[in-house]
């Protein structure tokens, strides 16, 4: 491990990664301040940035900075104008909010930024426990079981991603699946469901697809309803950012607790930041003191913490699966995942083994980028709030324009971009009706590894027959079940027992 | 019928279009080599179109109307908000889609910024034009000096 450590200093050490987590970090804070853009649709739009940089090194570490900086940026609004740009960062705005109001922005901005350093910090170290450990276990895996792993994934991320309606979550990746299927795929050399489209020979771009899910959609609200971008010039004065020792010491056990409750939450596919942080500050909420109690929700510094932290302690635990079994937990890793492999790597068990330089340099950048967000961005905040003065007439046009450039410059071909808008429009009909998108990209990104495995194992045991001859396979297979069945029974129990008080109709 | 049962059964169309194609022409095409094969091209795309039909029938048939959501934008409350902006912005796009080779990069962004910009409401144009201006300059050069893509620049008669 002290090995492989020295490795990811030495490669994240050079000069140009270092300029590489500190611009990430800059442009993710910058943009992430927006209210409406979270990471999802900011990593999106630099992908085809850090492809063209060609070392994936290089690139990873690109991208892990954009996506801390966008984590960090997104609290800062929410303190600020308390407009939460992403979902995880809504409980910052519980008690961030109240603080700013009462003119301590600035001590509101410190605690979340040492908070998200700690997290941060604490998940990377976790991390690098946990992630060689896991990745030795997976390599004893066989492709049915790649392919048992990657349906509990699939499933475990559609139970968690729609609260409430599972159905429409495995609808939207199925939607995925199928989406995947389109063009040639890799073990039969004939294209399928084309059309007799030439450009869909190849399927569809993953870049294209992220980029209509997630930055287009989201750019098309802002449009529809104004408010969304009102920024309520809120450039408030933002002035003493130090914190008291007292107060270090009241929120150093809640960084300590959700440091490891974050992570863990984290590491679970399909939980993430959002509910890392809504989880850490009910856990702090209910085993708070009395006169703290009262204190949350008006501007408790400990309220503040307890989201910070989580948030980005699972953003952390997010990366174990992504880097040790290669399928992705959230949208954001998903996204990732289909970088790395436009670069060429493949991430899974063997990536430690023999691409050891990138699996650490990201854990090293991670300390790096958690470094540069307190020391760099802090300082920098009252400047970089600046941008949320951008008028909607000039933001708006600037968010489509660079997701179309997005998908043009990696294709240079102008179908691309009709093909863009269209799954965009589609997409933003979806988004209308409730139906969660994650869960369609992160299906349509395991799509061919999951046909793949499947088709591996199909060959090599002639049959479905590695379904039940292979006793781990047919375990983690009936988990899968659990985890769609089991919330719909549990609700249907719930209805049921609701019927008797009230009358069925 | 709510947004999404028509979503549903939407989805129920394509499912059964896809499934048709899995089951009985996709085969038609298979050399005879493949198929003693345990797996086929169209093996995966069956089980799909069956996973699909179920989630379909089944948000068909148990979907319930959720309240009207005040915070986030509401379908069904669609027509108070900028619906002619939203629908100008995305024909900008579709025409960008078009323009992009005739026209040549520069002309083309400028054009899509402004254009878009006015859509917005913006009316102060001597701002307007000059950022449009320059920040497609400056993007092209990024791209095509910094990032070494290269982008045609300007109209196909220069």
């Amino acid at each position: 491990m002290l090995e492989g450590m020295l490795t990811g200093l030495a490669t994240a050490f050079s000069i140009s990664n270092i300029l590489m987590v500190i611009g990430g970090c800059l442009i993710g804070t910058f943009i992430g301040m927006l209210p409406g853009l979270g990471p999802m649709s900011i990593i999106a739009i630099m992908i085809p940035i850090a492809i063209t940089i060609g070392d994936p090194s290089a690139a990873l570490i690109l991208l892990a900075g954009v996506y801390y900086g966008a984590i960090f940026g997104g609290s800062t609004s929410s303190i600020l104008i308390n407009a939460p740009g992403v979902a995880s960062t809504v409980a910052t705005s519980f008690d961030g909010y109240p603080m700013a109001r009462q003119g301590k922005a600035g001590k509101a901005l410190t605690v979340a930024a040492i908070s998200s350093f700690c997290g941060g910090t604490i998940g990377a170290i976790l991390l690098m426990i946990f992630a060689p450990a896991l990745a030795s276990v997976a390599l004893s895996f066989h492709s049915a079981e790649y392919f048992a792993l990657m349906v509990v994934g699939l499933s475990a991320i559609a139970t968690f991603a729609g609260t409430g309606q599972v159905a429409k979550a495995i609808m939207m990746t199925v939607l995925g699946l199928m989406l995947a299927t389109v063009g040639e795929a890799a073990l039969f050399n004939a294209p399928r469901f084309t059309g007799g489209i030439m450009d869909l020979q190849s399927g569809f771009s993953f870049i294209t697809l992220a980029m209509a899910m997630f930055a287009l959609p989201e750019a098309i609200f802002l449009v529809l309803d104004p408010a969304r971008s009102n920024t309520g010039g809120g450039s408030s004065e933002i002035k003493d950012l130090r914190i008291t020792r007292a107060e270090a010491r009241s929120i150093a056990p809640v960084i300590g607790r959700q440091s490891i409750q974050g992570f863990l939450i984290g590491v679970l596919p399909g939980a993430g930041a959002t509910i890392a942080s809504f989880l850490g500050y009910a856990v702090e909420r209910n085993i708070a003191s009395e006169e703290d109690k009262k204190q949350f929700g008006k501007g408790s510094i400990k309220g503040l913490s307890a989201p910070e932290t989580a948030n980005n302690a699972a953003c952390t635990g997010s990366f174990v699966p992504l880097l040790t079994l290669g399928i992705p937990g959230s949208g954001t890793t998903a996204i990732l995942l289909g970088a790395l492999i436009a670069l060429n790597v493949t991430p899974g068990p063997r990536l430690m083994v023999d691409e050891p330089q990138i699996f650490w340099s990201v854990i090293v950048s991670m300390y790096i980028g958690n470094l540069v967000l307190l020391v760099l961005n802090l300082p920098l905040i009252p400047y970089i709030a600046k941008i949320l003065a951008v008028p909607r007439n000039y933001l708006i046009p600037f968010i489509l324009f660079f997701t179309l450039m997005g998908a043009y410059i990696g294709q240079n071909n102008a179908t691309e971009l009709l093909i863009l808008i269209g799954l965009g429009v589609l997409a933003t009909v979806l988004r209308l009706a409730d139906f969660p998108l994650p869960p369609l990209l992160i299906g349509f990104i395991l799509g061919s590894m999951l046909e793949n495995n499947f088709a591996r194992s199909m060959q090599l045991y002639d049959g479905p027959s590695f379904i039940w001859e292979r006793p781990m396979t047919l375990g983690l297979l009936l988990l899968a079940a659990a985890l769609v069945l089991l919330p719909s029974y549990r609700a249907r129990r719930a209805r049921a027992k609701a019927q008797g008080v009230a009358d069925g109709d | 019928m709510t947004l999404d049962r028509w979503i549903a059964a939407v989805f129920l169309v394509l499912c059964l279009v896809y499934g048709y194609t899995a089951f009985f022409t996709m085969d038609a095409g298979l050399p005879p080599f493949m198929k003693r094969n345990p797996i086929w091209p169209s093996t995966f795309p069956k089980i799909l179109a069956g996973l699909g039909i179920i989630c379909a029938l089944i948000v068909l048939v148990t979907s319930k109307p959720t309240p009207i959501k005040t915070d986030e934008i509401d379908h069904r409350r669609l027509g108070e908000y900028k619906l002619g902006q939203a629908f100008g912005l995305i024909a900008m796009m579709v025409a960008y889609a078009f323009a992009l080779r005739p026209i040549g990069f520069i002309g083309s962004t400028v054009l899509f910024l402004a254009v878009s910009g006015i859509v917005l409401g913006e009316r102060r144009f001597h701002i307007l034009i000059p950022v449009a201006i320059v920040a497609a300059l400056f993007i092209w050069f990024l791209v095509q000096q910094v990032l070494g893509i290269f982008l045609r620049p300007w109209p196909w008669f220069m």
